[in-house]
């Protein structure tokens, strides 16, 4: 097993539990073993965009060092790569970490004012997504362990916003990315392309103007639909929250709106490694998926 | 009809200060219109992201008082794609954090119905606070 150090964040220990318990498992399965930070706190879910903002930056820094803590306390060996599930905390860590290596001087200031911490961040962490992760471990070995391939599966994939953009932090192509599709036919399942899969779900606006993102989330969906997909798949706990818990809204405004699943893309690594369903977690998904792969023989 | 439009030391000094906040130069935005292009939210605005711009550009205070500001929501589309290397979200954040650093909050959180509440996942509630509370 190689370990790695890994940060859940906040919603992956409540609203998203389905997909820290189908990563934990599909990657157990991989040889991965994603060894949980100790002591972490929230990153902050959005990064400080104004040049003076520096204390918002404080929440990352000290996940960081709780890498660095990691390597010396014998968690892990020399290992400073941090994998992270939610494309908004990478978003958060990834910026941060950049900003401290890049202005030594806010590196310095930070390290100053976090003086308790027993020692100061190095700028030594890399912060990676796990479907980056998936990708350096090898498609070929990935599709080895394949039990049971999604054949016939019809899955759109949708990359939202904190995955890929600003350009200096997206684990891929921000206007053409590859690697959920690369992934998806891995697992066997048919990849269907939606023009809006770059298209923003609307993220916190959730909270300001619920119809703002009911319209955005319906466009993205309903586009998806009309290109044959049966599911999407995300790997973001509010893209999925506004896509997926926001169609019960969906409905009530547009009664030919047929429901569409919509999957962390763990979950399906989950079930075509054959892996038991309660790794799945699909009890929270809210619009149950589980009909879908029982048509399609893989539950 | 022509309008004039005298740019005081007033305006030049609230431009200066936005682009020290967003760390932008925004008088490098030639208004060709691309991040308004882009822009999911642009149908929602009262004004588009590039005439946002051009208003920072002159100077106009006014801008404060634009929806624009609390609809962007910072997906980086017009980042990708700015032809000047601008960055417009980071200008709507400096232009946020005017108001929000005079402890003018944008929503208020009591005003949030218990059911969302119990639905919204904390990655949401997190990120709405730090981007319409000071």
């Amino acid at each position: 097993m190689t370990k790695i150090p890994y940060f859940p964040g906040c919603t992956l220990k409540t609203k998203a539990r389905n997909f820290e318990k189908s990563a934990l498992a599909s990657t157990g399965l991989l040889g991965i073993e994603l060894t949980e930070l100790p002591r972490w706190n929230c990153c902050g879910a959005v990064y400080p965009l104004t040049s003076d903002d520096l204390m918002q930056c404080v929440a990352s820094v000290g996940n960081l060092i709780r890498v660095q803590e990691m390597n010396q306390t014998g968690m892990v060996s020399n290992e400073y790569r941090l994998v992270v599930l939610c494309s908004m905390c990478l978003n958060v860590l990834k910026r941060s970490h950049k900003r401290m290596i890049e202005q030594n001087e806010q590196l310095k200031k930070i390290n100053e004012f976090m003086y308790l911490e027993k020692e100061p961040y190095k700028g030594n962490v890399t912060v990676v997504h796990l479907l980056e992760l998936l990708k350096e471990h090898g498609f070929e070995k990935i599709r080895d362990a394949v039990k049971k391939p999604l054949s016939g599966l019809r899955v759109s994939p949708y990359y939202g916003c904190a995955l890929l953009r600003p350009r200096e932090v997206g684990i891929d192509d921000p206007e053409n990315p590859k690697i959920q599709e690369e992934l998806l036919s891995t697992l066997g399942a048919t990849v269907v392309d939606n023009p809006l899969k770059l298209r923003c779900c609307g993220s916190y606006q959730t909270v300001r103007d619920k119809q703002l993102v009911i319209n955005l989330a319906y466009d993205i969906l309903s586009r998806a639909q009309d290109a044959g997909a049966e599911a999407i798949s995300t790997s973001c706990p509010l893209c999925s929250f506004n896509i997926d818990n926001r169609q019960k809204e969906i409905i009530k405004n547009h009664s030919e709106f047929k429901p569409l699943p919509v999957f962390y893309f763990t979950q399906l690594m989950t079930v075509a490694f054959g892996l038991s369903q309660e790794h799945c977690g699909f009890e929270q998904n809210h619009i149950d998926p589980q009909q879908l792969l029982k048509d399609k023989g893989v539950l | 009809m022509t309008a004039r439009i005298v740019i005081t030391s007033k305006n030049r000094e609230f431009q200066r200060k936005i682009d020290e906040l967003s760390g932008q130069v925004c008088t490098l935005c030639d208004q060709c219109g691309t991040c308004t292009g882009s822009c999911p939210m642009a149908f929602e605005m009262d004004t588009t992201p590039s005439n946002m711009i051009r208003m920072v550009q002159l100077g106009q205070e006014e801008v404060l008082d634009k929806k624009t500001l609390w609809i962007c929501a910072s997906c980086y589309t017009c980042t990708v794609r700015c032809p000047r290397g601008l960055d417009p979200s980071k200008i709507a954040e400096a232009l946020r954090q005017i108001k929000l650093r005079q402890a003018i909050d944008h929503i208020d959180i009591h005003k949030i119905p218990k059911n969302e509440i119990d639905i919204l996942p904390q990655i949401a509630l997190v990120a709405a606070f730090r981007k319409f509370t000071g």
